[in-house]
């Protein structure tokens, strides 16, 4: 799962290197903490957080699979 | 592929000579911009050429077809991926066994996920085609509920002259039901609300 987190952001920002991805395991949820470029906030959130959205969108989806629930959370 | 650099007495005929020396189209190029040109004093003293970096760009549909299988890998889906090219259009098709978590609930991930591929893709190819993501013809099998549905409740308004409003949808279908009443007498369609509880409301023409 993080490994699809982290192709997603790296897909979306200028700098792909400065991607990082924590994942917090929690009782009842998985978290994570997407870190990019100031520069890439941007980019990666969208118009109206619109790519952010998508992208939630996408990895429940794949959590969903294996019963579990994730948040992504995008931090500077 | 690596850059080649141009020069020309403005930034249009620099791009032109680098696009005849690649043989390829404006729409198949990256292009920056090295130096703007410039004047100079009486046309002479100081003038400088327009100087710019050309390049090919990466091919909107490899790279569509490329993103969602590395994607697809990492949700560790196994999937058999196909694209077509028509004007403005990329269409990418992803068959598989257990392909209904790539589509969810009225198609929110697949539309997410052909939202994504287009932001990813548009930073990559110049090209301004819209890349249209398929997975297991749910697209096609939607599109032929929609028009049935359609024709459907315009006849009903017809008979019964009451409006009926339909399900909130997506902009794209929505258009479905649009185009697919268009031709049909005595039924006018338009859509109301807003985005994404904004839904199509068939009603019969009134007569003039």
């Amino acid at each position: 799962m993080r490994e699809l987190v982290s192709f997603l952001a790296k897909a979306l920002v200028d700098n792909p290197d400065q991607v990082e991805v924590r994942e917090i395991e929690g009782e009842k949820a998985v978290i994570y903490e997407v870190r990019v470029a100031p520069d890439d906030m941007g980019k990666i959130i969208g118009k109206q957080g619109r790519i952010v959205k998508a992208m939630r969108t996408v990895v429940k989806a794949a959590a969903a699979r294996e019963g579990k629930r994730v948040m992504v959370e995008i931090l500077q | 592929m690596d850059w080649i650099e141009k020069t020309g007495r403005t930034v249009e005929e620099a791009v032109e000579s680098a696009l005849r020396e690649l043989d390829l189209g404006r729409d198949q190029v990256e292009v920056e911009v090295v130096e703007e040109p410039q004047k100079g004093l009486f046309g002479l003293l100081g003038a400088r050429e327009a100087k710019v970096r050309v390049r090919p760009a990466q091919r909107k549909a490899r790279f569509a077809a490329e993103f969602l299988e590395q994607l697809t890998k990492a949700m560790g889906l196994q999937v058999d991926i196909s694209w077509s090219e028509s004007d403005g259009y990329v269409r990418v098709s992803l068959q598989g066994e257990n392909l209904g978590l790539l589509i969810g609930r009225r198609g929110q991930t697949l539309d997410a996920l052909q939202f994504l591929v287009n932001v990813a893709a548009a930073r990559v190819s110049a090209e301004r085609k819209k890349v249209l993501l398929d997975v297991a013809g749910y697209r096609e099998r939607r599109e032929d509920t929609l028009r049935r549905l359609a024709l459907r409740l315009g006849e009903k308004v017809k008979r019964t002259g009451r409006k009926v409003v339909l399900e909130p949808m997506n902009a794209h279908e929505r258009k479905i039901i649009h185009l697919t009443l268009q031709g049909v007498d005595g039924v006018t369609t338009r859509s109301e609300g807003r985005d994404p509880y904004r839904k199509v409301v068939i009603s019969a023409t009134s007569e003039a």
